[in-house]
């Protein structure tokens, strides 16, 4: 097992070696001519309005939790869909109750219309956020 | 969430006027919240050319070639407006070949206008394939003005007094041949696209445009007729020879979503192609023996008079309002365009929409710059 | 491979008198050379044939005149130019992150090609939790993604870079959720052996193996795994009526040019995935083994990408609020369905 992990890690490097050398390689060769007008950020053809580093939408981080939450539990489905037929009915039906409480957790985010990319911010009144 | 953070949060961003989906140079300043739009404010202008003024400086007849860079898509459109106006302005009278060659050809290139527009409208959404079925098609068109002018963009073709040159008849031939061609296309583009699911899906029921609302902004052409005003100048306030054929104005009629919505905007152009094709046939079958230029002086000079001529363009009302004080160029040349009436709404209708509907709204108002900025 | 590397290095053999360690590093290295050659060749290929296929479905014929027959070399020119293109970097950006992105994400694509078994015998390193290892490291793409679109300082590209990011791990899940109804079928994480358990034709497949359940996870797994790829009709994070070119809308050069490669292989892979998880990798469809495995399974792969290309030239693209629902509304339910449906299947029957 050591190797093919080994095998992993020597891909990785070579994956870094092989673009650095040839942007290395694509440096050498390419002409460079530099302005001011060439290296501002392409905004359509304006003069950019301030920095893209600006705070974005809230919806993002929404959709990062429901995702950290769902995929922790495909990483458990995962070992147990490989030895399922073994641990017999009871796992699957333990299994059942998992799959159960999430796909209620996931109604219940839906439900809130957590789920919806286009949501109604909602004042402070009504508590969301 | 106090009004302070919510603004600090916004975003302005600039959309053109180097941008792949603004059709041309448009720049709107969009305010959006990283996602929903709360503001567009269109800026014109970046492709105006002083076009009214060369027309107060120019002959009449100098002047038709300068239309015909106005809506560059509908170049035989801006032609016959302008020159109805001309002649209605001197009364001049046109032979009956001449009108019948005029609306043959205008026609025609109301069919190229809202081909390039559906193509492009499939380009917007992400749907690249029936653009180039559409300029396959357009392509046609552009060859029998070729034959027949010379010229595959701008024309000058319709001139004041009649036509620049006289038809042949095997380029009536070539037209028959295209309409009966172009017929069993149009089945195939619903196919390909107006009923896809997911073309519904991006179009239906977005940038939504009451009659009440087009008709304040002074929207006309298919764009008000998709939200469900029954008005064709063709057929309202006929010029040339409109009356004498049997076709019917399309009109909006929600049959995804609500009337007046993007898909309705779509769907009224490629409907319209068949009234044209309609109008194609009944033409050709008619045009009498004759003349096909009325004799007009090359310095013509109206007496003082002033008149303002609609016309329906591809995109609607084009109006010219000229004004003659006897001398060889009209002392007041002024172009209603209709792309410019027709952009105008895209401030009402942005707020509340996503970024991608804009697109997909901007696209289905179909405005050409040449037209809006002149 | 610990085994074949030592019969390598006996006596006769290709590396004879080579130690251990030695031996194994000069195996591994031949086999990067390989999977680099097989994404250089699979990037120009697919670059090629994309245009072809887009070309024949839009009534036109594409490249025709570069290396005379059907413009064949047309990619490698492509290739060449690119190389020799001006790498701009806007003042603006956050020049670290900007050049790290393209190595992150092409990173992410070459290193799914460990596990992927071509043949018997063929396969980089038959890790005993591949497909967990597959989905890991294509989801690193996500953070290239996103390190592009915030280093550009560029608005369209934070937009590309952040819905990209939200459109790749939201379709992990429904992707994670169809590989599971294959696992349970196979009963194994490695890729290989989820192969040789599919042995003796195609309706030993996975994708016949649980019923209806197996074949909705494939198509399941095939949708999302478009989105996955960025791929129309998914293609919003570079969606160019809206957002120019998204998150790589500052790069030019190489560093586009490896954004560009990192795409056709990560379609190439998914595709691979795809075919070892439910049409059965290298085994041939009938049992026989006439034809080489790994010819079988790159047509397989190729069968794959040729859907996702004629998807391409076919749909709109999907906004982003319909993207989101196709992910969390429908596919993530059904996915739970399917896998607990899958589950009794193979047990009861």
């Amino acid at each position: 097992m050591i190797f093919n992990y080994g095998n992993v890690l020597v891909f990785a490097i070579a994956a870094t070696l092989f673009v650095t050398v040839t942007m290395l390689v694509s440096r050498l060769l390419q002409p460079s001519v530099y302005d001011t007008e060439k290296l501002t950020s392409y905004e359509c053809g304006m003069r950019p309005v301030g920095s893209a580093w600006v705070q974005f939408s809230i919806r993002f981080y929404l959709v990062a939790l429901a995702f950290i939450i769902f995929d922790v539990e495909i990483l458990f489905l995962f070992p147990w869909s490989v030895v399922f037929t073994a641990a017999g009915l009871a796992a699957l039906v333990k299994m059942g109750i998992f799959i159960a409480i999430l796909l209620l957790g996931l109604a219940y985010a839906w439900q809130r219309s957590d789920l919806d990319w286009v949501k109604q911010v909602m004042s402070p009144e009504e508590g969301s956020f | 969430m106090s009004g302070a953070s919510a603004e600090k949060r916004g975003y302005v961003l600039n959309m053109g006027p180097q941008h792949p989906s603004t059709h041309g140079v448009l720049r709107m300043e969009v305010h959006t919240d990283g996602e929903i739009v709360t503001r567009a404010i269109p800026d014109i202008g970046y492709l105006h050319r002083c076009k009214e003024k060369i027309g107060e400086s120019e002959t009449y007849f100098k002047f038709t070639p300068y239309t015909d860079r106005l809506d560059y898509l509908a170049s035989m459109n801006q032609n016959h407006g302008y020159c109805v106006a001309v002649e209605r302005l001197a009364g001049i009278e046109v032979p009956e070949r001449a009108e019948y060659i005029r609306v043959i050809v205008a026609e025609l290139n109301r069919i190229a206008s809202h081909l390039v527009s559906f193509g492009t409208y499939g380009l917007d959404l992400g749907a690249f394939t029936p653009f180039l079925y559409a300029f396959r098609e357009r392509e046609k068109i552009l060859d029998i003005f070729e034959q027949m002018c010379g010229a595959r963009l701008t024309y000058a073709y319709i001139y004041i007094g009649g036509v620049m040159r006289d038809i042949t008849p095997k380029q009536l031939g070539m037209i028959q041949e295209f309409v009966d061609y172009i017929e069993p296309k149009l089945d195939e583009y619903d196919r390909l696209l107006s009923y896809n699911q997911i073309f519904i899906k991006r179009t239906a029921n977005v940038g939504v445009l009451s009659p009440e609302l087009a008709i304040k902004y002074g929207v006309t052409g298919p764009v008000l007729r998709a939200s469900g005003v029954d008005w064709d100048l063709r057929r309202d306030d006929p010029y040339s020879i409109y009356d004498r054929f049997d076709w019917k104005p399309v009109v909006g009629r929600g049959d995804v979503g609500s009337v007046g919505d993007s898909w309705d905007r779509y769907m009224v152009r490629l409907r319209e192609i068949r009234e044209s094709v309609k109008i194609i046939r009944q033409a050709i079958a008619q045009v009498p023996i004759g003349p096909y230029q009325a004799k007009v002086p090359p310095r013509l000079k109206p007496k003082y008079n002033e008149v303002y001529c609609r016309t329906e363009s591809a995109r609607g009302e084009l109006g010219f309002y000229l004004v003659a004080d006897g001398d060889v160029h009209p002392w007041r040349c002024k172009v209603r365009a209709p792309s410019f009436s027709n952009l105008s709404v895209i401030g009402e209708l942005a707020p509340g929409l996503m970024i991608a509907d804009l697109v997909a709204v901007l696209g289905s108002i179909d405005v050409v710059m040449g037209d809006v900025d002149r | 491979m610990r085994e074949y590397i030592l019969t390598l290095t006996e006596p006769g053999q290709l590396l004879s008198g080579v130690s251990f360690g030695l031996a194994s590093l000069l195996v591994m290295v031949a086999s990067c050379a390989a999977v680099l050659g097989v994404i250089a060749l699979n990037g120009m290929f697919l670059v090629w044939w994309e245009r072809k296929v887009s070309a024949h479905m839009q009534a036109r014929l594409g490249p025709m005149t570069t290396g005379y027959w059907h413009g064949w070399l047309q990619s490698i020119a492509d290739g060449i130019k690119l190389l020799l293109k001006e790498t701009i970097v806007p003042l603006l950006v956050d020049k670290p992150l900007f050049m790290l992105a393209p190595v992150v994400i092409f990173g992410s694509a070459f290193m799914a090609f460990v596990p992927i078994p071509w043949g018997e015998h063929l396969i980089v390193a038959d890790l005993n939790i591949g497909v967990l290892y597959i989905t890991a490291i294509t989801s690193l793409s996500v953070i290239g993604v996103v390190m592009a679109g915030w280093a550009s300082n560029n608005k369209w590209s934070l937009y590309g870079g952040m819905r990209s990011a939200a459109q790749i791990v939201s379709y992990e899940i429904p992707v994670g959720l169809a590989m599971v109804p294959a696992l349970m079928a196979s009963g194994t994480l490695s890729m290989q052996g989820i192969v040789e358990s599919q042995a003796g034709g195609f309706w030993h497949w996975n994708l016949f193996a649980g019923g209806p359940f197996t074949l909705i996870a494939f198509v399941v797994f095939f949708i999302a795994s478009l989105a996955e790829v960025n791929r129309a009709p998914f293609d919003l994070p570079e969606a160019e009526s809206e957002l120019v070119s998204g998150f790589h809308t500052e790069y030019s050069g190489m560093c586009f040019a490896f954004f560009f490669l990192a795409e056709y292989s990560e379609m190439f892979v998914v595709s691979a995935i795809a075919s070892v998880l439910y049409l059965g990798g290298w085994q041939c469809p009938l049992g026989l083994s006439l034809i080489p495995g790994p010819l079988l399974f790159l047509a397989k792969i190729l069968f794959l990408v040729f859907i996702q290309l004629w998807f391409r030239w076919t749909f709109p693209r999907l906004r982003v609020d319909q993207l989101m629902h196709l992910a969390w509304k429908v596919l993530t339910p059904i996915g739970f369905v399917n896998v607990f449906g899958a589950a009794l299947w193979l047990v009861l029957i």
